[in-house]
């Protein structure tokens, strides 16, 4: 049954706005995918190379941004923009990833943090593009096909398929030679050195890999939103991304989708969903949604530490 | 085929290896032996290129490799075991060889086709896992193995890599006897095909296997020689043998 679970979800995802007219849970649903897009992508390195980066939030916010000032110079082709923002997050990971996977442990965390700040820092400075006030942007992307991005049905959809397409590579590259390496490494780093693998060589390929699916979740966000600010580089979006993953199952296929999914629908359901009882005798709790979300990743974190994809599954894992 | 060439090595103000000279011939067992601290595990470690030099230069096979990741010596040839057992715990049996035989065997930079679809690989990890001894435990996920079949996996490993010449640190290490015997069995029938560095406690195995022996002490290599040399030399029988031993 486990084997078409995916496949009957993918089948409710598709079908989903024939049902749902609603344009806000619509746009909610693809808040999810791209979400569940950039934390799969963290997963990769995080939980399938065992890299524990805190600077995630650089590789979606190069993405986001680098698309957004295409859009913004009135480049309004996603055949060029969408590319080139891709690029520019897989290069900001090869140049982070060169110099931060030489450390490791509590170093490797405390470099990418602190590069994320740097790129933070250096966008919040950009004058001609918002610098802190951020970028709207007049409209989405255009494709040059009858596919029109700003239909927030097609929008929809692209996110899924990014989505859906991040996934099913995710499952390739587990099972490939690739993907043994990088688990073989996080296993046991010296002895995968001590039998011939080039160890620096295939971390740098994973984390620059996360990197740009990192940034085609930030084009997505941009595009998403029509809006870009300093905000989707900040460290706590960084550790946003994490949660996401943690909640969802660390080297979890699903991991990222599912953490992505839980944290997003308990942050809605906390803020627009009153509960009676509890406003009773707490008036506003609604505006402490993150510590209800605290309260459900503390008792993941002890109750199921594999995660909640990780509470479903056959076998255990990682 | 291996020339150690002066191999000093200092942790701090602690010298580990004071300039090592040493050669390892094609097609030896050559036998690395002394006290604890002597620094042998540390030699090992610069010549698989786990640790660097301080000074001197290890050369294989003509080519110095002083300078070479570790990576490199193995694809070069050089491969090593640990005396603190290194394998992926996690891992069956299989997938721990496999993955030694996919280092060697083309480019792993392939993110799409399944490992599981490359039956070479599973071939040749399940041949060796039957030269080490560890046939019908190939699926067992390694960390569940007993101490003896983790060793023989540690050996294995190494021998995945096809080396020429094999580093192993004391494979007999927290042994029983019959394990011990099927390790020596083990390195007596792999000698054929690779020269062995061999560290290791145990004299029996040392004076049955090795062809030459050199003695590590403080650092320093006080003698080399064959075992009946070693057995009779003085400075080696005050400094680690003592009274008796090797009797």
């Amino acid at each position: 049954m486990q084997r078409y679970a995916p496949l009957a979800v993918l089948v409710l995802a598709l079908a989903f706005p024939l049902a749902v007219q609603e344009p806000y849970y619509l746009s909610f649903a693809s808040r999810i995918f791209v979400y569940a897009l950039a934390a799969t992508s963290l997963n990769l390195v995080l939980g399938y190379g065992g890299m524990i980066s805190f600077g995630h939030a650089a590789f979606v916010g190069t993405g986001a941004y680098v698309s957004s000032i295409f859009l913004a110079e009135g480049v309004a082709s996603a055949w060029i923009g969408w590319p080139a923002a891709v690029a520019a997050s897989a290069l900001a990971a090869l140049v982070i990833g060169a110099v931060s996977l030489r450390t490791r442990g509590v170093y490797f965390i405390m470099i990418t943090l602190a590069f994320a700040q740097i790129v933070f820092f250096l966008v919040n400075s950009m004058k001609a593009y918002g610098g802190d006030e951020g970028l709207s942007l007049p409209a989405r992307a255009s494709t040059g096909l009858p596919v029109d991005l700003g239909s927030d049905v097609v929008f929809y959809y692209v996110a899924l398929a990014a989505l859906a397409g991040a996934v099913y590579g995710l499952h390739r590259l587990a099972d490939s030679r690739f993907g043994r390496v990088i688990e073989a490494i996080r296993e046991n780093e010296a002895r995968a050195e001590a039998i011939g693998f080039p160890v620096y060589r295939y971390k740098l390929a994973c984390f620059v890999v996360a990197g740009a699916v990192g940034g085609l979740a930030g084009v997505l966000l941009a595009s998403h939103g029509k809006y870009v600010n300093p905000n989707v580089l900040h460290w706590t979006q960084s550790g946003t991304l994490m949660v996401m993953v943690i909640l969802g199952g660390v080297g979890r296929l699903w991991g990222g989708t599912v953490g992505a999914a839980a944290f997003l629908g308990l942050e809605d359901l906390i803020a627009n969903h009153r509960i009676d009882w509890l406003a009773a005798w707490l008036p506003d709790y609604q505006q402490h949604a993150s510590l209800g979300v605290g309260a459900v990743l503390l008792a993941i974190v002890l109750f199921a530490p594999q995660g909640i994809a990780g509470a479903f599954a056959r076998r255990p894992r990682a | 085929m291996l020339e150690l060439r002066s191999v000093s090595k200092h942790f701090g103000g602690i010298v580990a290896t004071d300039g090592v000279t040493l050669d390892v011939r094609p097609g030896e067992v050559h036998a690395l032996i002394g006290p604890n601290g002597a620094g042998k595990t540390t030699l090992i470690a610069q010549i698989a290129g786990d640790l660097s030099c301080d000074s001197g230069a290890v050369v294989f096979e003509g080519a110095d490799v002083t300078r070479a990741a570790q990576h490199e010596r193995v694809r070069a040839g050089l491969a090593r075991s640990y005396q603190i057992t290194s394998i992926f715990g996690r891992l069956p049996v299989l997938d721990n060889l496999a993955l030694a035989v996919q280092a060697r065997s083309g480019s792993s930079f392939s993110f799409w086709r399944p490992v599981a679809s490359e039956s070479a690989l599973a071939d040749e990890a399940r041949a060796i896992a039957a030269e080490v001894g560890l046939a019908g435990r190939e699926d067992a996920v390694a960390a569940t193995l007993a101490h003896g079949e983790q060793r023989a996996l540690e050996v294995g490993l190494a021998l995945a890599t096809r080396p020429r010449l094999l580093l192993l640190d004391e494979p007999t290490a927290g042994m029983g006897p019959e394990e011990s015997q099927a390790m020596v069995a083990l390195i007596e029938r792999i000698r054929a095909q690779v020269a062995v560095l061999l560290v290791e406690h145990d004299m029996d195995a040392v004076f049955r296997l090795a062809d030459r022996i050199s003695v590590l002490v403080s650092g320093r290599v006080i003698a080399t020689g064959v075992p009946e040399a070693i057995r009779s030399h003085a400075e080696v029988r005050r400094a680690y043998l003592g009274e008796g031993a090797g009797a």
